[in-house]
């Protein structure tokens, strides 16, 4: 038998590795509902509110901004939650019930790659899923692009780090796939409310203003919102997205189980 | 030390010595030791709950053991985690793969895992899957899924494959052929530990076995010399053609007991308890009618040794 260096090794895991990546892009490719309401009702929701007269009129309630542009950061943070909260926990929650992470678990592959790969499919969909929007919002609504790119992108890569981490703490403490499901959609529906996908956060009371700013989607989109609007988000903001990241990544790290 | 030169050494494909494991206040195997030799299949019997898969797990390095020593080709399944499921193919119990992947798909995944693998063409082949490569594993049989399981157990070219249960839920035109897909395995070379409750299926497949019942191990020999333990192996019934003294045949070494039961006898025994049997009577001017031969199975070794008090 021939020995086996290091580098070999390596070599061969990356292999596997781009193999694991590829039957999860194409699993998530055929059972699209990631792709359904993460991608497409979002970019179906910016052509609905870029063509509502009334969300293209300049409110005073809003600072001076439309409805269009105080929704469009929102629907980013829609993106990002459908990816993070939905798509991404449920075949994991679902992989772990049917005991096809315990069947990796005896083979040379990891089952960790199977999670690595979920967050790079669900990551590349929901960065396609802001692009859409963006680019339709700005190209055939005029929106502005925006005015601090550097803050922009931040706001972006902490909100997904914060949703992401949310959304493995799901597939940790879920028992099953129908819980992890029950759980992303019972977390959705508060959290897009505190975003402002109902009633934009500058109509909130203050109560309500005081916890959305604390809220993941909240102090997502208006950190995106303040990007977009010229300045860097403030740390209080970043440092929100930041903590949930950190306190969720470590609960999903903590206990999640392979079987 | 490398697998290859492991599996070269003379030492066993799999040992296991006073392996411990518990679940919280649950000990699920208590005091496990059993030793495979190279191309041997190796039957783990016993029945629900009595540690059986548990034991398999820890051989796969899937748990490790609170207590005890495993080798697996001279390797710990857990300090050499690598190593070792380079080397062992397992088909476990209670373990699915994606519906929505094709056959083809699934098993150039897992071809991808391993330094050597098996040419997936022919291994799909021989299992009878060549026309499933395009279907989904949502759309196989219970008999496909198995073929499949057992394929992906193959497709690193194991020394060692644990087969957990793999009988269970098949009926029994596909038991009986995956009797036949286990034998092709140990044709290939390849050491067998085979978890089954079906004493059948152990008598039928396993150069010896190890009944296990709760944690322990309570006996461990071939399946024939297991069952010939339990009562004496063989039986010999008959209706003599004339009467005779019992003390004829109790003076056979093949003879352990002699009952009478109406005009029947029958004697308990091993060996060539028939010839020994049939010869002495004729010597006597006795011959023996309706003769009806009955040897005892490893299912009554299974009950006997089982039995709860």
């Amino acid at each position: 038998m021939t020995s086996h260096r290091p580098a070999e090794r390596w070599q061969q895991a990356q292999a596997s590795f781009g193999k694991v990546l590829l039957n999860e892009a194409r699993l998530a490719w055929r059972t699209p509902r990631g792709l359904i309401f993460g991608v497409g009702l979002p970019a179906v929701l910016v052509v609905i509110f870029g063509e509502l007269p009334k969300d293209q009129v300049r409110k005073s309630s809003l600072g001076g901004l439309t409805r269009f542009s105080v929704e469009l950061p929102v629907l980013i943070a829609f993106v990002i939650a459908i990816m993070a909260l939905y798509s991404l926990p449920v075949p994991l929650a679902s992989y772990r019930e049917q005991g096809i992470l315990r069947r990796l678990a005896a083979t040379p592959a990891r089952p960790s790659w199977v999670l690595a790969a979920q967050v790079v499919v669900n990551l590349v969909f929901a960065l396609a899923g802001l692009l859409i929007v963006v680019v339709v919002g700005a190209a055939a609504f005029g929106a502005s692009a925006p005015d601090s790119l550097g803050g922009f992108v931040v706001a972006i890569a902490l909100s997904v780090a914060a949703l992401f981490a949310i959304g493995l703490a799901i597939a940790a403490l879920a028992g099953s796939a129908a819980a992890a499901h029950g759980i992303g959609v019972a977390l959705l529906l508060p959290l897009m409310f505190f975003a402002g996908l109902w009633l934009p956060r500058q109509e909130m009371t203050a109560w309500l203003q005081h916890v959305s700013d604390y809220s993941p989607l909240g102090a997502a989109s208006q950190a995106m919102q303040v990007a977009i609007q010229g300045t860097f988000p403030a740390a209080a903001l970043l440092l929100t997205l930041a903590a949930y990241a950190a306190v969720f990544g470590f609960l999903a790290a903590r206990y999640f189980r392979w079987e | 030390m490398s697998a290859g030169c492991a599996a070269r050494s003379g030492g066993p494909a799999v040992e296991v010595s006073h392996l411990r494991k518990a679940y919280g206040d649950t000990v699920a195997v208590d005091d496990v030791s059993l030793s495979v030799a190279h191309g041997e299949i190796f039957g783990i019997l016993g029945p629900n709950g009595a540690g059986k898969t548990t034991t398999v797990e820890c051989v796969l390095g899937l748990r490790p053991p609170d207590a005890g020593v495993i080798r697996v080709l001279g390797l710990d399944p857990v300090a050499d985690r690598d190593g070792v499921r380079q080397v062992v193919g397992a088909q476990l119990q209670a373990s699915a793969l994606p519906d929505k992947l094709r056959v083809a798909e699934i098993i150039d995944l897992y071809r991808s895992f391993y330094r050597q693998p098996a040419d997936a063409g022919e291994l799909v082949g021989a299992l009878g899957l060549g026309a499933k490569r395009h279907a989904y594993y949502r759309s196989l049989s219970g008999g496909q899924r198995q073929r499949l399981s057992v394929v992906l157990a193959l497709i690193g070219q194991p020394k060692v494959a644990v087969l957990d249960e793999m009988t269970t839920g098949l009926d029994p035109q596909a038991r009986r052929e995956t009797w036949a897909l286990i034998e092709k395995v140990r044709d290939r070379d390849v050491t067998i530990l085979l978890v089954t409750h079906f004493m059948e299926e152990a008598q039928r497949l396993c150069d010896r076995v190890a009944l296990i019942d709760r944690g322990r191990v309570v006996a461990l020999d071939t399946p024939a010399r297991l069952a010939a333990q339990t009562r004496g192996g063989k039986q010999v019934r008959f209706v003599p053609s004339a009467p005779f003294d019992d003390g004829i045949l109790t003076a056979l070494p093949e003879v352990t007991g002699v009952e009478r039961n109406g005009s029947h006898v029958l004697v308990i025994g091993s060996g060539q308890l028939v010839n020994a049997v049939i010869l002495t009577l004729a010597g006597a001017g006795v011959t023996a009618l309706d003769v009806e031969l009955d040897s005892s199975t490893l299912e009554d070794a299974f009950m006997k040794l089982t039995a709860r008090q």
